[in-house]
């Protein structure tokens, strides 16, 4: 489950990636922060957070795009932390895709091919062979500029993918496509990951993205990684308020409220049920409810509940409620999740 | 590894090195070359010239800037310079700020490359046939001569002309004439900052401020001014320190009375004073830097 | 914007550009007139005589000659040198940075009288003999300027992206300059590289102070002013010359169109 990493040597071999203890800072600012971590070879692994989190930072670490301040960085049993980016098995889809405005979509593709002095043939039916795995055959005498967006980030795609890594990093890829496009690119490209069996590490400040794809999640805040797990653990246990709340909605609440010693808990809004009128007891608070949310396939409730304000989320609308007047909210007891401080 | 890729990866993995690499040899020439000439002229100018040899002596001495300033008429000089630079770029302004601010606003797709082009071309076209053809133009059997006469106003031109300061045997011998010529050739540089600087105003700006009742004239005093200075302070930087170390204009278009490029230039050359020389090019940077303050002061090197 | 332009906002523009172009239509049509003395407008009747005569004075060629391969000169040392510190300027933070700026903007910033003399001193300094070299040293330090203003711009529009990809796809730093950054720049540096030679091959003022006897063509041309005997092959080499300028602008302009604005910083005077 938790994959911090304790004996550097056990799980090392077989790993894709290792990153022991690593720091990268800026001046005065610590935009990685002592981040440990092993992932797996095949694995769909997701760097999640807001922006300044260190996550983009992690990746462009393992790509060799910037150098650790401190700490180790293995690939595939090879210590990487010193090598530049065209020594590293590893390749990478930017976030603006960097594809190269004065060559065609067919010698962007095949750039690696050319790099490493392939004959032009060879070249040409390799390249042909990528764009038709993103579903772009046709496409080769395009220039950059001509194609959309989805086309482009397909072709950066091909163009990463051309060398047959082990390893393909992608810094937010979807970020500039529309809401449908982008759920239709979720699943294209957790389909070509399982396909080609490469490891992917996605970095992607969207929770929903995170969870959807990925086999484990390392979600980042201030250059730490607070907690890693798969995504249901993450949404079932949050270990951190942060972790709560960036992942999901959740409710947080004080235990004395509860009735329950000290710290801190989550709720999801999900788990809890709300009916008309006031009751105390235990597992249940009585509020307030100040408004109602009808999301179509969910209806949403903001409840004042003493100096706490509660959102509670059901799947069909409640009958009887009216705004402004007393609800009581319930829940089962293993639904409240306890936090520890965050790191 | 080869040696290619050896150096290829020193280059990444230790900026430093690369960036050494990049900046050493510019850095060699602007520096050393000319920083390093600048320097040596401000030395010059505390060097004297022997009286009796003409060579220089490379000793400290005022000697240069006694010369310089114990003479009314090289006082003169510099008072007379400084004034022109200054009246050259207000009427740079006033001549510049319409066509930009016409530009900027009221101009969109190809229509504005072509009247931007239209700045650029007056610019980069040789400042010596420019100042020529204004010869051509001022001369007293020119243009401007032929134009006042066909319209009957021949008298007119000879009533400006015969105005003490300004005036002269023909325009092309005339402070006014002159004042034009400067006034022409620096004014593209004033177009071009102020055009950068209305690009930058927010339009989204004008509309809030003409949507809550401010007309035309208020929006302009009150949103658009504030926000071109340093635009405006840009272009006179370049007007008013190109006027002051001008020496072929008032050459070529002028009265007698010399101006400090053309005391540079005569110095170094016939009379051979390299060190009064050096001292007078020294009048010029002060008079500048103090003029740059001033536009410090006003926000103005924003939009450099 | 405010509306509609105003009727004096109108006229105040198209008489500016008026002010702007007269001239250089003067220019044009005094290289055609058969009055050779004066001059005198209008021009009593046009003639293409004084080109064929302009093109037979070998000295004209000379300093044609002379001033071409100045110009090519001082660009190819401004584009190294030029190119070099855009890279570093653009890539990256480091102290003094903003001296940097000043330093090159310099140049263009001070009267060009100065940087004459300032050169003359200090080749006067180490006996160095004025010479077509001492013209380029002379040239080449405001070209700089023009050269990074246009590079400078392109890396900041393009981004340091696509360099990452290329060493991430296996190309080193050779491999990425020759098949990404070059490319990338190629037409900023052509602009900018005919800007400057626009800018060296129209200097005057650097050049009186650095040249000896050498005569490039500006210098021809003011020497010619001053002999009114030759008045119409004056005009005629004016109009040449104005030619010669206005085609790198004009290309310049068009390459480095849908980017940014031409960056010429500006010219000495």
């Amino acid at each position: 489950m938790v994959q911090m990493l304790k004996e550097p040597n056990t799980a090392s071999a077989q790993a894709a990636v290792v990153l022991r203890e690593v720091s990268c800072y800026f001046g005065s600012v610590k935009a990685v922060d002592g981040v440990s971590l092993e992932i797996l070879p095949g694995e769909f692994f997701s760097m999640l957070g807001p922006s300044g989190s260190g996550k983009t930072t992690c990746l462009r670490l393992i790509g060799g795009f910037e150098q650790p301040t401190s700490g180790q960085i293995v690939l595939f049993g090879q210590d990487a932390s010193r090598l530049p980016p065209y020594a590293r098995d590893v390749n990478t889809v930017f976030q603006d895709y960097a594809l190269f405005p004065h060559m065609n979509v067919r010698d962007n593709v095949a750039y690696a091919l050319m790099v490493r002095g392939v004959p032009r043939p060879e070249r040409h039916r390799r390249a042909e062979e990528m764009l038709e795995l993103v579903k772009l055959a046709g496409f080769g005498d395009r220039r950059p500029g001509q194609l959309s967006g989805g086309q482009r980030q397909r072709v950066a795609l091909a163009r990463a993918l051309i060398n047959r890594p082990r390893l393909l990093l992608l810094d937010e890829p979807l970020g500039a496509l529309d809401l449908k496009l982008r759920e239709e690119m979720q699943i294209e490209l957790k389909a070509l990951q399982r396909q080609l069996g490469i490891t992917f590490i996605y970095v992607t400040h969207d929770q929903g993205e995170a969870l959807s794809m990925s086999d484990r999640v390392a979600v980042f805040n201030q250059g730490r990684i607070e907690q890693l797990d798969t995504p249901k653990q993450l949404y079932e246990y949050p270990q951190t308020e942060f972790v709560a709340r960036f992942v999901g909605s959740a409710n947080v609440l004080e235990g004395r409220l509860l009735g329950l010693e000290g710290g801190r808990y989550a709720l999801r809004p999900e788990r809890i049920a709300i009916r008309p009128g006031s009751q105390n007891g235990p597992n249940c608070l009585s509020g307030i409810l100040l408004d109602i949310h009808y999301l179509g396939a969910q209806t949403r409730y903001e409840v004042q509940v003493g100096e706490e304000r509660l959102t509670a989320v059901t799947s069909s609308e409640e009958q009887g409620l009216q705004i402004g007047s007393a609800v009581t909210l319930s829940w089962e007891r293993g639904s409240l999740r306890p936090l520890r401080e965050a790191v | 590894m080869t040696l290619r890729r050896r150096l290829s990866d020193a280059l990444y993995l230790r900026p430093w090195l690369l960036l050494s690499l990049l900046l050493i040899p510019p850095l060699l020439w602007l520096g050393i070359i000319y920083l390093g000439s600048l320097f040596n002229l401000m030395l010059y100018s505390f060097y004297s010239l022997n009286d009796f040899t003409g060579q220089v002596e490379y000793r400290f001495s005022l000697s240069a800037f006694r010369q310089l300033f114990s003479s009314p008429a090289n006082v003169d000089i510099v008072v007379r310079t400084t004034l022109m630079a200054l009246v050259v770029t207000l009427a740079c302004i006033g001549i510049g700020f319409p066509i930009a601010y016409y530009i900027a606003f009221y101009t969109k797709g190809n229509a504005r490359t072509f009247w931007y082009l239209m700045v650029l071309l007056p610019l980069w076209s040789s400042y010596l046939i420019k100042v020529y053809a204004w010869r051509l133009i001022l001369a007293g059997e020119g243009v401007v001569s032929w134009f006042f006469n066909a319209l009957g106003l021949g008298w007119l031109l000879q009533g400006i002309l015969s105005v003490p300061v300004i005036g002269g045997p023909s325009l092309s011998n005339s402070y006014l004439g002159m004042f034009l010529v400067f006034t022409y050739v620096w004014l593209p540089y004033m177009i071009l900052p102020i055009i950068a600087a209305l690009e930058r105003v927010p339009r989204s700006l004008i509309q809030a401020s003409s949507d809550l009742g401010a007309r035309p004239g208020q929006t302009f005093r009150k949103i658009i001014w504030p926000l071109v200075i340093p635009g405006v302070a840009a272009g006179s930087i370049f007007t008013f320190s190109l006027t002051l170390g001008d020496y072929i204009i008032p050459q070529v278009v002028g009265q007698p009375g010399f101006f400090i490029g053309q005391m540079v230039y005569v110095q170094q050359g016939t009379a051979g004073n390299l060190p009064l020389a050096a001292a007078f090019s020294v009048v010029p940077v002060v008079i500048i830097a103090v003029y740059l303050l001033i536009m410090r002061r006003l926000g103005a090197f924003n939009a450099l | 914007m405010p509306g509609k332009p105003s009727l004096g906002l109108r006229l105040a523009f198209y008489l500016g550009m008026l002010f702007l172009h007269f001239p250089i239509v003067i220019i044009v049509l005094y290289a055609l007139t058969t009055e050779d003395r004066t001059y005198q407008f209008p021009p009593p009747g046009l003639t293409l005589r004084w080109f064929g005569e302009a093109f037979q004075r070998q000295d004209m060629w000379a300093a044609l000659w002379l001033s071409l391969q100045v110009a090519a000169m001082a660009t190819g040392i401004a584009l190294v040198l030029g190119t070099m510190v855009a890279a570093a300027m653009y890539r990256f933070q480091f102290l003094g940075k903003d001296f940097i700026t000043v330093l090159l903007i310099l140049p263009i910033a001070l009267p060009g009288i100065l940087t004459g003399i300032a050169l003359l001193t200090t080749f006067k300094r180490l006996a160095l003999e004025p010479s077509f070299w001492t013209i380029v040293i002379g040239h080449a330090t405001f070209c700089i300027v023009t050269v990074y203003n246009n590079v400078v711009a392109r890396f900041r529009r393009t981004g340091f992206s696509q360099i990452e990809a290329s060493m991430d796809l296996g190309a080193d730093w050779w491999t990425t300059w020759r098949m990404v950054v070059l490319p990338s720049i190629a037409t900023a540096l052509l602009a900018g590289g005919m800007l400057s030679f626009a800018l060296s091959f129209d200097e005057v003022i650097v050049t009186t102070f650095t040249a000896a006897d050498q005569k490039t063509l500006p210098i021809w041309f003011l020497n010619e002013l001053f002999r009114p005997r030759e008045r119409p092959i004056t005009n005629v080499v004016a109009v040449f010359v104005m030619l010669i300028t206005f085609l790198p602008i004009v290309l310049a302009q068009w390459l480095t169109r849908d980017t940014d604005d031409l960056h010429g910083g500006g010219k000495t005077g």
